[in-house]
C-alpha cells in the first residue's frame, strides 16, 4: 500500500497547521456549551472538544489534544467543517465522514459534502488508524449530545 | 575507532559462545516473507517472538498424532500426551534451574501468573488458617515500580482495593534505572510482597536485584520477579536469583501464546490457596465441600493449554541448543551496534539507559516531534515492524513526559542489516514529516 494514500499533502498540512485548535470558552453568554474528552487507549491519544450552541447551531467548535498527524489533522478538519453549520446539516457531514472511515477503502467520498475530509479516505483502509481519525469525531458527538444536540446515530468504530 | 587488546590470561572475546545468525534465520519460516513490497524486518520480538519449525512441527506433530486430554485417561493416546505435558515442564523447570519439575505451574500468560498470585492473596486472607505469609490486610504493603508493566500494576491496586492494603513503589531515575535510593524506607516490615519487573519492556532496563531480594529477606517479605522480558533472553536461575515466584509467557520465547509459567518456591506454592476451582485441582469433592491436589495441579484447573505447553517445551530445547549465553552476547552486541546507529539520527532521543549495560535489547525513542504512531506507520511502508505506544507501561511514559514512544526490539534473528533498515527508514520518517 501506497503510504502517500495514508499521508495526504491535505492530512499533514491540516497536522503541520491547524485550524482553530485550542479550547475556547462561548462567545454567547446564553448559548450552551458542550465538552468531552475522549482517548484511545491503544496509544494513549487524547483530545478534548468543546461545542457552543444556540440549539440550533453550532456557533464554535474549539479542541485540544495530542496525538499522531492522523488524530489530529481529523480534528482541524472537523474544525473546518461543522463550525457554523446548523445541528442537521452537522449530522449529515458527521454521519458521512464516519460512513467514510468505516468503509475499510470501499466508500468514494462526496467531496461537496466532505471537503478535505476526502483526505481521510486513504486512512480507511488502514484499520489500526481508523481509530485516529475518529477519535475527534467521537468526542464531538459526546460534546454536541451533552450540549443537547445529537448528530449522529450510535456507530461502532 | 581503536582497540584496546585484552591482556593475556583474561576473559577475551573470543571466548564468548556464539552462533550463526544466518542458519538461525533459516529455522524461521516467517522471515522470508515480505510487508509492504519490502523483506521483513522485524523488530518487535519484546511484543512476541517468531516461532521456528522446530516448535510449529511439534505443535502440529501434537494434534496430528497424540491428541488427548492429559492426567485423567488410561488409553494410550492419554498417556502419551500426558507424558508429553509433564516432560514440557520437566524442560522448563530445567531450563530456569528449578528444584523440581512441581515448583512449574503453567498459564496463560504473565498477566494470570501474576494476578493467580494477587488471587491466592486474597484468599488467604479470608481465612484465619491460612499461612501467614500470604494473609494481608490495612497496614500492610505491596511494592513495586513506576517501570512496571500493566499486568504487574493493575492486580495489585485491585489486591489493595480487596484488602485494604496499601500500594507502594519504587521510582524511575532519569537514565532508566530503578531507583533504590530509597529502599530501606520502601521495602519494610509493613512489606508482604515486592513484585518487580527483572527486565523492562518499555526502557530495555535489566534491574540488578541483589540488594533489594537482601533487603526482602530482611524484613521478611516476597519476593516475584517479572521475567517476561528477561528469560527469553539471558540465562535465568531461580536459586541463584533467590526470587520466590517469577512469572514469564511462552510467545515471547519463541513458543506458541496461550501458554505462560509461574515458578513459585515449593514451599510457599504448597501454603498457597487455590484460586480457579475446577477439575484436575482437587484431591476428593463432596457436595459440601472439596479438598487440593498439591501443587502445581492445584493451580491448574480445568483442561491446560496442552499443545501450547509441548511446544513451549520444543521452544526451550531451541533456546537450550543454542546456548542463552550465546543469545544474550548477540543482542548486547545488536544493542551496542543500534544505540551507537540511533545516535546518528539528528533529533532522536532514546527512552532508558543509552549504554549496552544492564539493558537488553529493547530500545525506546522518540523522533523529534513526530508522533510514535506516524513513525510507525512510515516504517512499516518500508517493512520495518516496530511497536508504538505506551506498550502498556503508561506510568513510565508519564515519567518521561510522552504519551507514546517508539520501541524497537531484537531478539536471536536479529541482524545488524535490519537495525541499518530501521535507520534508513528514519530517515524517511523524518523526510515526510520535517
Amino acid at each position: 500500500m501506497q503510504l502517500d494514500q495514508l499521508y495526504q499533502e491535505i492530512i499533514l498540512d491540516h497536522y503541520k497547521h491547524p485550524h482553530g485548535r485550542g479550547l475556547r470558552d462561548a462567545t454567547d453568554p446564553a448559548g450552551r456549551v458542550g465538552e468531552a474528552h475522549h482517548v484511545n487507549p491503544t496509544c494513549g491519544d487524547e483530545i478534548t472538544v468543546r461545542v457552543a450552541t444556540d440549539g440550533k447551531v453550532f456557533t464554535d467548535i474549539s479542541y485540544d489534544g495530542m496525538g499522531c498527524s492522523i488524530s489530529q489533522a481529523s480534528a482541524s478538519v472537523l474544525h473546518e467543517l461543522l463550525r457554523g453549520r446548523a445541528a442537521d446539516d452537522a449530522a449529515t457531514v458527521h454521519e458521512a465522514f464516519v460512513e467514510l472511515m468505516s468503509g475499510r477503502g470501499q466508500v468514494t467520498p462526496d467531496e461537496d459534502v466532505l471537503g478535505d475530509g476526502v483526505a481521510f479516505a486513504g486512512v480507511a483502509r488502514y484499520p489500526a488508524r481508523v481509530k485516529c481519525a475518529l477519535l475527534s469525531w467521537m468526542a464531538f458527538k459526546d460534546a454536541a449530545a451533552r450540549a443537547g444536540v445529537g448528530v449522529s446515530p450510535e456507530v461502532k468504530a | 575507532m581503536t582497540s584496546i587488546a585484552i591482556p593475556s590470561g583474561m576473559p577475551q572475546y573470543d571466548d564468548v559462545p556464539r552462533f550463526d545468525v544466518a542458519r538461525v534465520r533459516a529455522d524461521f519460516p516467517i522471515l522470508d516473507r515480505e510487508v509492504n513490497g519490502h523483506p521483513l524486518v522485524y523488530l518487535d520480538s519484546a511484543n512476541t517472538s517468531h516461532k521456528p519449525r522446530q516448535v510449529l512441527d511439534v505443535l502440529a506433530e501434537h494434534y496430528a498424532r497424540h491428541n488427548a486430554n492429559v492426567s485423567r485417561s488410561v488409553h494410550t493416546l492419554g498417556t502419551e500426551a500426558t507424558e508429553a505435558y509433564e516432560g514440557a515442564r520437566a524442560k522448563i523447570a530445567a531450563f530456569i534451574n528449578a528444584p523440581s519439575a512441581d515448583e512449574v505451574v503453567f498459564t496463560k500468560n504473565s498477566t494470570e501468573a501474576i494476578n493467580l498470585v494477587a488471587y491466592a492473596f486474597s484468599n488467604a486472607s479470608l481465612r484465619a488458617d491460612a499461612d501467614p505469609r500470604f494473609r494481608i490486610g490495612p497496614g500492610d504493603e505491596i511494592v513495586i515500580s513506576e517501570m512496571e508493566h500493566h499486568s504487574n500494576i493493575v492486580p495489585w491496586q485491585l489486591l489493595a482495593e480487596r484488602t485494604g492494603a496499601t500500594l507502594r513503589w519504587f521510582p524511575v531515575t532519569d537514565h532508566g534505572r530503578l531507583d533504590e535510593s530509597g529502599l530501606d524506607d520502601l521495602v519494610t516490615e509493613r512489606t508482604k510482597i515486592v513484585s518487580l519487573v527483572h527486565m523492562s519492556n518499555i526502557l530495555g532496563t535489566v534491574n540488578a536485584t541483589a540488594r533489594i531480594t537482601k533487603r526482602v529477606r530482611e524484613v521478611g517479605a516476597l519476593l516475584l520477579l517479572d521475567c517476561s522480558q528477561s528469560v527469553p533472553h539471558l540465562p535465568m536461575d531461580v536459586v541463584d536469583y533467590d526470587a520466590d515466584f517469577i512469572v514469564f509467557t511462552g510467545h515471547k520465547m519463541c513458543g506458541p501464546t496461550g501458554i505462560g509459567v509461574l515458578w513459585g518456591r515449593g514451599e510457599l506454592l504448597a501454603a498457597m490457596p487455590p484460586v480457579f476451582g475446577g477439575g484436575s485441582m482437587i484431591e476428593t469433592v463432596t457436595m459440601a465441600r472439596s479438598t487440593f491436589a498439591a501443587p502445581p495441579a492445584r493451580f491448574e484447573a480445568g483442561t491446560p493449554p496442552i499443545a501450547e505447553a509441548i511446544a513451549l517445551g520444543a521452544a526451550v530445547d531451541y533456546l537450550t541448543g543454542i546456548g542463552m549465553r550465546a543469545i544474550q552476547w548477540h543482542e548486547k552486541e545488536l544493542t551496542a551496534y543500534a544505540l551507537d546507529a540511533l545516535a546518528t539520527v539528528p533529533g532522536l532521543r532514546v527512552f532508558g539507559p543509552n549504554v549496552p549495560v544492564g539493558r537488553g535489547g529493547t530500545i525506546s525513542f522518540a523522533l523529534g516531534d513526530v508522533h510514535p504512531h506516524d513513525v510507525g506507520q512510515v516504517l512499516d511502508s518500508l517493512g520495518v515492524q516496530v511497536r508504538v505506544g505506551h506498550h502498556c507501561a503508561k506510568p513510565v511514559c508519564t515519567r518521561f513526559g510522552v504519551p507514546a514512544t517508539t520501541r524497537a526490539s531484537f531478539y536471536l534473528y536479529t541482524t545488524t542489516e535490519e537495525i541499518d533498515a530501521l535507520v534508513a527508514g528514519l530517515e524517511q520518517v523524518r523526510k515526510v514529516f520535517d
